[in-house]
């Protein structure tokens, strides 16, 4: 299992560094720069800023740089927001965004495993086809849909919840967030955990035990450990989903996460944010792909034994 | 594939809806514009964020108002408005005579047709004038411009449609060359190459189209290049899945055996034996591009104004749902229903496969 964990976490350094590079480059290849404002700057404070920021070197010498600074953990100076650095912005942002990912990514297990299981396990014909129904709103409805109507329907008719802020994490102004964004994963969630279980459900071994006239509960517990795999290999897919959807979230609800650095900073040539929030992401994405594997090599020995080199 | 192609999944009473659903869409988002009576950009200021309705503008209360501000700008005391069909008399009263070209206001607002003076009294200051009612019919409402909301909807479904197709097939045409290419070489060009789509699969994809957006600026033709560069990575892997199964069969073999050139094989017999996977795929990847450009449109990355796209409706419509539902009504039932239908239509295919 150790070197199992070993042999992942090395493949996901050279990604995560080939991931750096290419963003690099990338940005640089788009026309414009971080001055760049509706009145033009006096050519020779720009051309000062430049060097301050030393955009004025050869652009392998500011990889260089760059991987440098990254070596000490800073993620540099923001050209948009220049009192700050990277790091400030996101020491603010970060847990705001974290907090409410986690949530929405607990709720979506949680919710979408129960729902599932539910109607794979009914034995009316009905339940399956309410998940799938249900399932069907998760796709019909994406994330900005459904948070203007949260927006009308709670805050601006019933007055029950706040309709945006963050007021430091109050739990009033979290619950529509997080539920929007884990409506739609929720769905997917509950549709694989369905299909996958009455596959198990149907299983030889699964058959064999209820043949046994072993209890429900003893039956269950050997369909759901067989049955959980596709669900848990899904959940990479959908910690990259929230993650992008909280984007969305983040800019209707006017909530301060690391969302609108995103789009604010790409649009405005903001180098070293972009390149913060590109790295926090792929890490965060790289992780949850890491613990997904471990999940998946600890649910099912064939992935371990797969994986062990010959 | 012996015969016709038969498509037994349509046999399905909800797939038949879908495609009956999807048809319906795309029918009047070509045609819908021609008929609505409005062009999408045309801007009604006497019509901002009027609430949908089947009944003809102006209302009485309109006319009202109208009259009103007509009379302000022309100083004129405007007595007696007296409806008749299409057509509403008037009669202005001022203290100096009434100037015909003034009555050219009437004209430039858009509750009015032209007007014509009927009877003149006391040297031109009491005046009874005709005037012709524009009758318009805003479906769905105006937006907070005063544009006609119907014709926006259909508009920007052409839009969001025709990225959906034409970025699909951009990934498509990626993700088979580069999947075919994968599995058919095998080995470590095929390990590469796949080490390649897994290191892209980490990038955060929304920051790939940023980043695309910002290289190649908000250009219409572009934005679905960015996002069919974006979603070809699935197609690569199960593409490149199959080519490692068919390059095992024995027609490749022969194929080989007679000298044909490994493009040859590529275009002959690997692509076509992956057809199926790939049309079933396409049916999941549609929808999920129409989706992708909405979101990017919705994040004012994607197609500017005055053109537009289900998504910077939303957008739109999310802005003033305060007070104006229908904004965000209309333009998410078409691109709910779109999706929803496309997605059934995918599962029926799914379902027939297996």
């Amino acid at each position: 299992m150790f070197r199992f964990f070993l042999s992942r976490v090395l493949a996901a350094v050279p990604t995560l560094f080939i991931i750096i590079m290419l963003a690099f480059f990338l940005m640089r290849l788009a026309p414009g720069g971080p001055f760049d404002s509706e009145r033009a700057l006096d050519p020779e404070i720009v051309k000062n800023l430049r060097r301050i920021y030393r955009l004025d070197r050869p652009l392998i010498e500011q990889f260089w740089l760059y991987l440098q600074s990254l070596a000490h953990g800073d993620l540099g100076p923001s050209l948009h927001w220049r009192d700050f650095s990277v790091g400030e912005l996101f020491a603010v942002a970060l847990p705001v965004s974290a907090t409410l990912g986690a949530k929405a990514m607990l709720i979506a297990i949680l919710a979408g495993t129960a729902l599932g299981a539910a109607g794979a396990m009914s034995n009316s014909a009905l339940g399956p086809r309410l998940v799938d129904g249900a399932a069907l709103f998760g796709i019909v409805l994406p994330v900005f849909v459904i948070a203007p109507l949260f927006q009308l329907a709670f805050g601006l008719t019933l007055h029950i919840l706040p309709v945006g802020g963050w007021n430091d994490g109050a739990w009033q102004n979290q619950i529509l967030p997080v539920t929007t964004l884990a409506l739609p994963q929720i769905a997917i969630v509950a549709r694989l955990m369905q299909a996958s279980l009455k596959d198990t459900l149907a299983m030889p071994h699964v058959r064999t035990l209820r043949a046994f006239g072993m209890p429900r509960s003893h039956i269950v517990t050997h369909a759901l450990r067989a049955a959980f795999p596709p669900v848990v290999s899904y959940l990479g897919l959908a910690a990259a989903n929230i993650l992008t959807g909280s984007v969305v979230v983040e800019t209707i609800f006017g909530i301060p996460g690391m969302g609108r650095y995103f789009v604010y900073g790409a649009l405005g040539r903001d180098y070293t944010l972009v390149m913060g929030t590109v790295i926090v992401v792929a890490a965060a994405v790289l992780l949850f792909n890491l613990i997904v594997d471990l999940i998946l090599a600890w649910l099912d020995p064939r992935v371990r034994f797969e994986a062990r080199p010959r | 594939m012996k015969g016709p192609v038969r498509l037994p999944f349509l046999a399905h009473r909800l797939a038949r809806a879908s495609l009956a659903v999807i048809g319906f869409i795309i029918l009047l988002c070509l045609f819908g514009p021609l008929f609505s009576g409005h062009s999408y950009d045309k801007i009604y200021r006497d019509y901002v964020l009027v609430r949908p309705s089947l009944f003809a503008h102006p209302t009485a209360d309109e006319t009202r108002e109208a009259l009103e501000a007509i009379a302000r700008r022309m100083h004129v005391q405007i007595a007696a408005p007296r409806e008749d069909g299409e057509a509403l008399h008037v009669t202005l009263e001022t203290a100096k005579p009434v100037n015909p070209r003034a009555l050219r206001a009437f004209e430039r607002s858009d509750v009015f047709g032209p007007a014509r003076i009927v009877n003149s009294e006391n040297e031109g200051r009491r005046v009874d004038v005709d005037v012709a009612l524009k009758q318009q019919v805003f479906l769905f409402g105006t937006d907070a411009n005063g544009r006609d909301l119907f014709t926006r909807t259909l508009i920007a479904g052409r839009v969001s449609l025709a990225v959906g197709l034409l970025a699909s097939f951009v990934a498509l045409t990626i993700g088979v060359a580069y999947g075919a290419i994968a599995g058919y070489a095998g080995g470590r060009t095929d390990a590469l190459m796949m080490r390649v789509v897994e290191i892209v699969y980490a990038l955060p994809f929304i920051f790939l189209v940023i980043v695309l957006v910002m290289i190649f600026g908000r250009n219409f033709v572009l934005i679905f290049v960015a996002i069919g560069a974006v979603e070809w990575l699935d197609m690569a892997r199960i593409v490149r899945g199959q080519a490692l199964s068919i390059k095992q069969m024995e027609f490749v073999a022969a194929a080989e055996a007679m000298g044909a050139s490994a493009p040859a094989i590529l275009w002959r017999h690997i692509i076509p034996n992956a057809a199926g996977p790939i049309a079933a795929y396409l049916t999941v990847l549609i929808p999920r591009v129409i989706l992708l450009e909405s979101f990017v449109s919705f994040l004012g990355l994607g197609v500017q104004e005055p053109l537009t796209s289900w998504g910077v409706l939303i957008a739109d419509g999310a802005r003033n749902i305060q007070g104006s539902v229908h904004l965000l009504i209309f333009p998410a039932l078409y691109l709910g229903a779109t999706l929803g239908a496309l997605q059934i239509l995918g599962n029926a295919l799914h379902a027939e496969k297996t």
